[in-house]
């Protein structure tokens, strides 16, 4: 991808066109502007996302051996054995597992949320809607550090302006803790697949409604049956996004630990890799991320394909 | 990826006319379904507005005030001394972040636009052996979220003794496999293939062409890929926790992290979180108000074509 010059298997056809300023489009024409075009982007892309993803399977391949107690420690290859210690550590499935469990309910609400706002903000029954837009998507600009600071206080006890109910229900508590970062994500992202939703919605040329509307359909069963089918496409990419980032889940987590004693180290996925590589065992941590890059792959290319098959079917 | 390519939602749309006004609608939905859901959007209003109403008049009170005032209303106004106290802090150790995050976040965002602008336009508008396989393969790195990359990378890096450095952070952000999605998408409905063949006559290089006339044509989606990719760097957290040791290359987000961590044993800086997390999210509704209006410029010019 670095060569500027056309490589010689072009040149023949290029150069006997080239001349002449072809308006028919012969097979490769401008490879070199091509290459200069690709070129930044592809290598920055083979440097920072295709080589780490090697280097990590490379390193997760290593095993440290000590010549007896107090001897060398020595990078040598250890074949799956890291994988071995990743299928057998509890704190690591049971974070994935959490995260399963975070993601079923979660990811849901939120989408349906964002249908739901992206249906109203579509629909002739809203007034000022500009400001309900504004409104609902000014959270996707808290950065998520930010909004668990922020949730972390109101969900404490001796901060939050609503002791209330705080005092009643231990929203920090072991068994609430992660669905009150559910709510923290779910607050930052409505907004934003609401707007992606909406704009899929703004693109539907609404001559398709009028028959419906003649018809007598009602506002509900024409967002129902006509309008939900046709912005299917957004739902399903909103919904591989949210699979995602449901799975690399850390800072919102990870400043709940200043709230919350209930949130562990190893509370999701994310936190694992960081708490492995702070010990430091990079080479676990190596094994840790491959697994959850390879996992979130495999989930969110089937959600995809799955949605597909349905579409199709 | 064909579920997702059929409508881009941020830049595909292509504004539709939509015939029949709103208001003439209007008059003919039930009243009882117009007040629902004027309700329903009242409610989480206040939902997604409170929060960020507590934050500021939290940042406007005295660290005392903070605890045992009317949560929700001010008292003392404190806040422009509250500001003067966070930039004076450990000689503006704030101010330092402020600047790193802008220089992360703007530079790092306006790079990774034009790289993925470029191989998105390559990809969408030169017909080339591996086209797809490429595509793919930068599809493939949407589907595996940078994240998932900040152990190895930080490997990487130490390999080469860059950890702890501005490059570290900056290096890794200058990639953006969905803005070659969308500029890929943007690039194929937006820059006609006559205007292309029409500046090959005219003797302008290909190079030429895509910074003198292709790059103003995808300027809407550029200026939405740039501020989501803004966003993403700014708000990015795992490659500076892994990375970055130095509070001075820490971006502002990452450094009020370190502070609210410190909370237990200096309870004195709950002041200073508060008022650097609105001051640090200002920019970002500042960026968001821009990209309404470019967003409403992005669908003129869709409906143009």
């Amino acid at each position: 991808m670095t060569t500027t010059a056309p490589a010689p298997t072009g040149t023949k056809r290029a150069s006997a066109t080239g001349a002449a300023r072809p308006r028919r489009r012969p097979r490769v024409l401008h490879k070199g502007s091509i290459a200069i075009l690709l070129a930044p982007f592809g290598i920055l892309f083979a440097l920072f996302y295709v080589l780490p993803i090697i280097f990590a399977i490379g390193q997760s391949l290593l095993v440290v051996r000590r010549e007896g107690t107090f001897g060398k420690a020595e990078l040598v290859f250890g074949g799956l054995s890291q994988y071995a210690l990743v299928f057998q550590n509890e704190a690591f499935w049971a974070s994935m597992l959490r995260m399963l469990a975070f993601g079923v309910v979660q990811v849901p609400i939120m989408l349906g949320l964002a249908l739901l706002f992206a249906l109203l903000l579509d629909s002739p029954l809203l007034k000022g809607k500009r400001f309900f837009r504004l409104a609902f998507f000014v959270p996707y600009a808290v950065p998520g550090v930010i909004a668990a600071i922020m949730w972390g206080s109101l969900f404490s006890p001796n901060l939050s302006p609503f002791t209330a109910l705080t005092e009643k229900v231990d929203f920090l508590g072991a068994d609430l803790v992660l669905w009150s970062i559910a709510n923290v994500v779910t607050w930052v992202y409505v907004g934003y697949n609401m707007l992606i939703i909406y704009s899929s919605l703004l693109s539907i040329p609404s001559e398709i409604y009028e028959a419906a509307r003649l018809d007598g359909a009602g506002q509900f069963r024409i967002a129902w049956s006509i309008k939900i089918p046709l912005v299917r496409p957004a739902i399903v990419m909103t919904a591989i996004f949210s699979i995602i980032g449901t799975l690399q889940l850390l800072a919102e987590p990870q400043v709940f630990r200043s709230f919350s004693s209930a949130v562990t180290s190893t509370f999701t996925p994310n936190m694992t890799v960081y708490a492995t590589a702070s010990i430091p065992n990079s080479n676990l941590a190596a094994a840790f991320s491959v697994v959850l890059a390879v996992t979130t792959f495999v989930l969110s290319f089937g959600f995809m394909k799955w949605m597909q098959k349905k579409g199709n079917a | 990826m064909s579920a997702v390519t059929t409508s881009h939602p941020r830049v595909g749309r292509s504004g539709a006319p939509r015939s029949g006004s709103p208001r003439s609608r209007a008059i003919r939905e039930p009243l009882v379904s117009r007040t629902s859901a004027m309700l329903i959007m009242a409610v989480f209003t206040v939902y997604f507005l409170l929060p960020l109403w507590w934050l500021l008049v939290a940042s406007s009170k005295s660290t005392g005030d903070i605890l045992t005032t009317n949560p929700l209303w001010f008292a003392d106004m404190r806040l422009f001394s509250n500001i003067g106290d966070l930039f004076a802090y450990r000689d503006g150790i704030f101010l330092r972040w402020l600047g790193n995050s802008l220089l992360y976040a703007g530079l790092g965002g306006a790079v990774a636009t034009l790289l993925a602008a470029m191989a998105g336009y390559a990809l969408a508008k030169y017909r080339f052996p591996g086209r797809e396989i490429i595509f793919d393969v930068v599809l493939g790195g949407v589907l595996v979220p940078a994240t998932a990359l900040a152990l190895p990378l930080f490997l990487i890096f130490s390999q080469v003794q860059l950890t702890n450095t501005f490059w570290a952070v900056f290096l890794p952000s200058l990639v953006s496999p969905f803005g070659v999605y969308l500029a890929r998408i943007f690039a194929a409905s937006s820059v006609p293939d006559e205007l292309l063949e029409a500046s090959r006559l005219d003797g302008a290089g290909e190079i030429r062409t895509f910074f003198t006339v292709s790059l103003r044509l995808m300027s809407p989606a550029l200026v939405t890929m740039f501020l989501f990719q803004f966003v993403a760097i700014w708000n990015n957290f795992f490659l500076p926790l892994i990375m970055l040791r130095s509070e001075e290359l820490f971006p502002v987000v990452f450094g009020l992290y370190g502070w609210n961590n410190q909370l237990n044993q200096i309870p004195e800086l709950r002041g200073l979180v508060l008022i650097g997390a609105l001051l640090s999210v200002i920019p970002l509704i500042v960026i968001f108000l821009l990209l309404q209006r470019f967003w409403r410029n992005g669908l003129g010019t869709g409906a143009l074509k």
